[in-house]
């Protein structure tokens, strides 16, 4: 990345941190990709909920998204080739008659999302765990998708 | 009626101020839910990511103080594809009216939702007034 170039100089006494410097730069990139519509940046947002987040190791995509308040089993995850659909109903009980609001700022309803993941996967082997309203999806990659050493002769 | 709507993807809100940290990372505001019985008050709020232990809430002079600490969830050895949402911890402060019964506090965090109970204390609690005509 250029920005962590210009940080070889800490007599500049750069405020920012690095976690900072690059969220700002992916901040940047929302902006540009808004306005010049091109998507070579890995950031952006679909404007579908959930929002997610998707990383990687040399084994497997995690998919992560937060999903407070929703029980595991109202969740349906679905997976067809490199097409992973999630939908589920976020439901809010009533608090009977006698509650008097002063605030609602939850909001209760269905969704429904498909992700296109970056590479060819392994559609057995999907773990999905719920913890504290945070799903967090791992899903093998397929020996194609695997990185590979290669040895220079 | 409100169930079958389709939810709206809806951006994280950012703490405006940022005065009063002394920490670097980000400060979120959670989407709350209050509302008003009889004899408590009831605050929903939305924290995904937060552990049970990570939660602090701080009751002082009518102000409640409303915390949750996130940890990172990624292992060390992924990278980013995709980033739509930044996570960071979330704060967020009340104004009470009515006196609270502080020893009677209930906290219970449930998937992600943080459900505090707040007792009035008696004096808090509307009594029905009978007038009577002389």
């Amino acid at each position: 990345m250029v920005t962590r170039k210009m940080m070889g100089f800490p007599s500049m006494g750069w405020p920012l941190s690095f976690d900072e410097m690059e969220r700002m730069a992916r901040q940047m990139n929302w902006l540009t990709s808004g306005i010049l519509g091109k998507s070579g940046v890995p950031t952006f947002s679909a404007k579908v909920f959930p929002a997610i987040n998707i990383s990687e190791d040399t084994g497997k995509y995690y998919v992560r998204t937060e999903l407070p308040g929703i029980k595991a089993d109202a969740i349906k995850l679905e997976i067809i080739g490199r097409s992973l659909t999630l939908s589920g109903e976020r439901k809010i009980h009533s608090e009977g008659e006698n509650a008097r609001y002063h605030r609602k700022e939850r909001e209760a309803g269905r969704f429904s999302r498909v992700i296109s993941l970056p590479g060819d996967v392994e559609t057995d082997s999907v773990e999905a765990k719920l913890v504290n309203g945070l799903l967090t999806v791992a899903i093998a990659k397929a020996e194609a998708a695997k990185p590979k050493q290669v040895t220079v002769l | 009626m409100t169930a079958s709507k389709e939810l709206q993807a809806r951006e994280k809100q950012e703490l405006a101020t940022s005065a009063e940290q002394t920490r670097p990372g980000l400060v979120f505001t959670p989407e709350v839910d209050i509302f008003e019985e009889d004899r408590e008050i009831t605050l929903l709020a939305d924290m995904p990511g937060v552990a049970a232990n990570d939660i602090s809430i701080d009751l002082q002079d009518g102000v409640l103080t409303l915390t949750g600490d996130v940890k990172p969830w990624k292992e060390a050895e992924e990278c980013d594809v995709l980033i739509e949402f930044e996570i960071g911890k979330y704060y967020r402060q009340f104004t009470l009216s009515d006196a609270i019964n502080q020893d009677k506090i209930n906290a219970k965090l449930e998937d992600g939702v943080l459900r505090l109970t707040l007792p009035k204390a008696q004096k808090a609690v509307p009594r029905q007034i009978t007038v009577t005509s002389g």
